[in-house]
Order: structure tokens, then sequence, then C-alpha cells
């Protein structure tokens, strides 16, 4: 609990951002795991950004902060990886794979469809803040293809008419949920996700 | 029915992500005998089964074992299961549907090598496979199969989940070493090798899933009688997988040395619609294509090298006659643009030049004679980069040009006709 009585120091960088104790007992726990304790950093990344919703500056120098990390160190582990956010993705990350397996067996109509009905491109968030369509590459499991992942759950054999009736679930199950947390404007609730995140 | 069933155990019908099931079926029998052979007995039998790496490389893992330096300092086994080369679902399945045949096969290996600590290195996509295995994980602390004095054998062992983020380079295994540092995935200069200087700068062997899986059937099974499975220098069974354009994709168990054509047309149930075969990867996409008269080649490292290709992952995907081999090319270069890590320039700026190569034939402002740019392209990256990315994006490229070279004459002459 050291390091979370540290988010109160005024020598704090970040003093309008801290961790959850949840988050801080985890981030404990990691730093069990390595020797040293930059191994936990990938790890923490993830926790920061499923609790304040992506990985803002200040996020990253909160990170760098409770792992005594220089903040540089941070953002260049943050940038090489796709799966840190550096901006504010959707409550619903829509990832359809568009590579081999998936592009023989129809992936781009799947993309089509998508872009019907959200009325993005790839690359792009809604500006209601509920949905980010991308294409993403292989994700193994191409027996099962066209193959798709939405937040952190798995979606096979998938047809057009099911991509739009995932799509219209999440249209009426992000209109009570509004967009994702970490959109801007919208209050840190401090959980994560929609109903898709794990526990 | 070329199938056999060993590690792949779907058609049991029991959930083997409960230890409870799998002591039942057998699980964890070889502690005893482990604790017999000792450390060196063990690292013995896995050199006589001639086990090669089952990420795709195939080297022989004993032989990687032995590398490890006497010299009393902290060792550490980790585990590849950064799942991501296209074409490829095998190590999902013991991941997500029977996690304790890994853990298992992790606990000998690390005796054998004498690692107290193990990271399992799960592609961070796998969010099913890391909630499973991290489940799985705890269920053994539970039952005293991990953690300090294992089973009162005096053996301390810790295991844990470390997720990728997001980079197909990490399962290159000193990128994958990298990033469990918290460093961004780039792979490193070798020498030294991992076995030297590994992860946080320590004595390491990374092994892929599958490999570990096979340790406990090797030790069951005898070293000899679990090779004579498989081909000669390509002991046992593997999974193997196909899709794509068949009728059954799927993944299956199979000796070492199953011809393809079987995989193909029986376990895969040939092709949809009774097309005939354009063009086959033998195992993910990073291989050289086949064409349909190579298919009768045997699934097997060194048959599938003497055809110029490689068996990768032995995850197949057939493509079936009247597929754009242009859209396809364009599919594979960008993966590679996509997922280069950035360090070497050949790899850098030629995964981009063949993709802006490629796009440009798609869209008719090529003509034939930027097939011969592309190899061009192909031919510099080829052995000039630290890593193999530079060669898994030219050589299934390359190969494209050069065995299909009519197709896509032709498909590039449909468009600027158009």
């Amino acid at each position: 609990m050291a390091a979370h009585e540290m988010d109160h120091d005024t020598q704090s960088p970040h003093e309008d951002l801290s961790f959850s104790s949840a988050t801080q007992a985890k981030i404990t726990e990691l730093l069990t795991r390595y020797p040293r304790k930059q191994g936990a950093l990938i790890p923490t990344l993830f926790l920061a950004q499923d609790e304040f919703g992506w990985l803002k500056p200040g996020t990253m120098e909160l990170v760098a902060h409770t792992l005594e990390l220089p903040v540089t160190t941070v953002l260049a582990t943050a940038m090489f990886y796709t799966m840190l956010y550096k901006t504010p993705h959707g409550r619903f990350h829509i990832q359809i794979c568009t590579n081999v397996s998936c592009f023989l067996l129809g992936a781009d109509d799947l993309v089509a469809a998508a872009r019907e009905v959200l009325g993005i491109a790839p690359g792009e968030t809604s500006a209601d803040g509920l949905f980010t369509l991308e294409q993403v590459q292989c994700l193994c499991a191409c027996e099962r293809a066209p193959t798709l992942q939405i937040n952190k759950k798995d979606y096979f054999n998938v047809t057009p008419t099911k991509m739009r009736e995932i799509l219209a679930d999440m249209q009426k199950e992000g209109a009570r949920l509004g967009p994702s947390v970490g959109w801007p404007g919208h209050a840190h609730v401090g959980q994560s996700h929609g109903g898709h995140s794990h526990a | 029915m070329p199938e056999q069933r060993i590690l792949l155990r779907r058609h049991l019908g029991v959930d083997f992500t409960k230890l409870d099931n799998y002591l039942k079926h057998g699980g964890f029998q070889m502690w005893k005998r482990v604790m017999e052979l000792g450390p060196d007995g063990v690292i013995a039998e896995v050199k006589t089964s001639g086990l090669r790496g089952r990420g795709g490389a195939g080297f022989p893992t004993g032989v990687k074992w032995g590398f490890l330096p006497k010299d009393g300092r902290t060792r550490y086994l980790v585990v590849n299961a950064d799942e991501g080369e296209p074409g490829t679902f095998k190590d999902r399945y013991f991941l997500e549907e029977d996690p304790f045949r890994q853990l298992e096969g992790i606990l000998y290996s690390a005796y054998a090598i004498g690692a107290h600590v193990c990271y399992i290195y799960i592609r961070g996509e796998y969010w099913n496979s890391k909630a499973v295995t991290d489940d799985a994980i705890q269920q053994l602390y539970k039952a005293g199969w991990l953690g300090k004095n294992i089973q009162g054998s005096g053996f301390d062992l810790d295991v844990y989940v470390h997720s990728g983020a997001g980079a197909y380079i990490c399962g290159e295994e000193t990128a994958l070493i990298e990033s469990i540092e918290g460093k961004p995935g780039m792979p490193r200069l070798k020498p030294p090798f991992p076995a030297n200087f590994g992860v946080f700068g320590m004595p390491t062997i990374v092994n892929n899933t599958e490999t570990l899986a096979a340790v406990p059937v090797i030790l069951e099974m005898g070293p000899e009688q679990w090779s004579a499975l498989g081909s000669p220098r390509n002991g046992g069974t593997k999974l193997m997988g196909v899709s794509g354009h068949v009728k059954k994709p799927g993944l299956f168990e199979v000796p070492m040395g199953t011809p393809m054509r079987e995989i193909i047309y029986e376990l895969g149930g040939g092709v949809l619609d009774d097309k005939e075969i354009l063009a086959v990867i033998p195992g993910g996409s990073s291989c050289p294509f086949l064409t349909k008269d190579e298919i009768d080649v045997p699934m097997d490292f060194d048959a599938l090298k003497g055809v110029g290709s490689m068996l990768g992952t032995a995850c197949i995907t057939v493509i079936a006659e009247g597929t754009d081999l242009i859209k396809v090319m364009c599919r594979v270069a960008k993966f590679y643009q996509h997922e280069s890590c950035g360090q070497c320039t050949p790899c850098r700026q030629g995964t981009g030049w063949i993709h802006a190569i490629c796009q440009k034939l798609d869209s008719g402002a090529a003509g034939p004679e930027a097939i011969d740019l592309l190899i061009d392209a192909c031919n510099q990256i080829d052995g000039n980069t630290i890593c193999a990315h530079g060669e898994a994006a030219a050589w299934p490229i390359r190969s494209i040009c050069k065995k299909f070279r009519p197709q896509l004459e032709a498909a590039i002459r449909a468009r600027t006709a158009a």
C-alpha cells in the first residue's frame, strides 16, 4: 500500500489521478512476479487502460510514478503495442480479421456491413463514443473464419447478417451505457468497457 | 483415417479445464518417473525422442536445453504462446481446452533445466486463453502442483501468465523476452543467445506451447516409441490444421510426415464446391506457397524444406482456383508491413515497398514488370535483417511471383484492360 499512499504525495506529478485500491493491490502482486519493476510494465498498462479507458499522458505518468520508471520508458513501450490505446476508443471495439483465411471466406463483407450500420470507416470511432471499427490481423481461429473480436470476446463463423444482429444488440446496449470510460467529457466511474469486460 | 489422437482430446467430451478431470485421465502420472530420472535423465529422454520445436523452427528441444551454461545463475523457462502466424490455430487448443497438458510439460521441463520461474507469454488478443490458463495455474497452486516444495519433492516452481499486447513480432523469441522485460518487442542481435543471456539477462529456455505439451507424452510412451510415430528425424505426432477454402476446416492430430493431400482431402473434406486447388500455404503465411502439384509432400520439417517451403506451424491454408492472387498478396504484404518492428531498414522500408507495389498491381496502376520489381525487393530484404521477419515477409511474396506468374499476369491484364 506504500505506493498507493505515494499517490497523495504533493510531489506526485498526477494529483488528479490515482488507481483504485483494487488495481493498486493487483499492481503490488504483479511486482512480486518479476525481478525488475519494468517487467510489470505491460500488465500495469493493461490495468490502467481497464480503469481509465485509454492511456492518456497523465495515466502514463501515473504508471511511471507507480513503477518508479522514467515516463519516456513507459511511453516507448506503450507506443509499440497496438492493444495499448493511446487515443480514446469507443465502448465497443469492433475488430474484424481481414487476413488471408478470413478474407477467403468473406471478411470484407463483414467490414462493409459494419461500415453501413455504424457509418464509420475502419480506424474511426463514432462521435458518440460507442463504436471503434478496426480491421485487425489474424486472430488465429482460422478454422472458424470469418472471425472478429469485440472488446474481449471472440465471435466465430460470422456472416454479414450475424454481424448486423451483433451490432444492433450493441447499439441498444450502448444507448443504455453511454460512451466508454475515458471518453472526453464522460465522467470516470472506475469501471471499464461494457458487458464484455472480464471480471 | 490418418488421425492419431494423443494430445488432441476433444472427442472425449471431457472438460479438461478442471484439474480433477485431467488427473482422472492420467495427468501428472509421470511425476514420479521424472523424480527417478532426475534432471539429466529427463533431458536425455527428450533428446532421445528427437522432439523438434513445434513453434515452427523445428530446432531439437533437448539440444536447446543442453545449451544452458552451468554457472549457477538463475534460470528461466519461458513459454512462447504468442500464437499469431496467420492461418494458425493450434496452441489455442491447449491454452483454452487442455491447459494442464502444457502446465504438466512446464513442470517436468522446468525441473529438467533447473528453472524455478516460468513465464507463459500468451498473445494479448487471446483473452479466453489467458483466463483459462491462469485459472488452471491457480488450481495447481491449490493442489500443491506449483509453488514451494511441489508434492514434497523440495522443488519450487512459480508459473505466471504474461500477456502480449498486440505485436506479432513478439513471437520471435528475443522480441518476446524484451516484451516480458516491459520493453518494445524488438528482436535482439544474436549471439548472445537466450540460453546464455535471456530474460532479465539470465539463462533462459524459450519453448513453444505444443512442444512442452508433448513432453509428458514422450515420458509416458517412451522416447523411442513416441518418435517412431512420425517420420525419420521428425518424431511423434503433431497438431495440424486446415482452413480457407475447404469443406471441413479444423484442427487434427496426425503423425509427422502425413501427406498434405490427406489432411486437405480426407480430414478437411476437400475443396469447397469441389474446385481445384490454386495454392496452398503449408503452415502460416510466412511459408512459401505451394502449387496443387506439390501437395503430396509429407508434412514434416525436412520434406517441406525439400520443396522450398517450411512446415511452419503446420496449419494449412487452402486457396481455391478462381481466387485473385493479387488480393491475397496484398493481405500477406500488409500484414508483414504492419508487424515489422522497424529497427532494420530493409524490413521496415522493404515491407512497405512490397505492400505498395501489391496495391499498385491491385489498382491496375502497375503492369507485369512489377512482378520482377517485387522479386527484387524481396531479394533485398532476405538475409539482411536481425530476425526472420524479413524472410517471413519476402519468401511468400517471392514464391507467388515465381510459381504463379501466369495467374498474376492474367490478373494484371484483367485490371489494366478495364
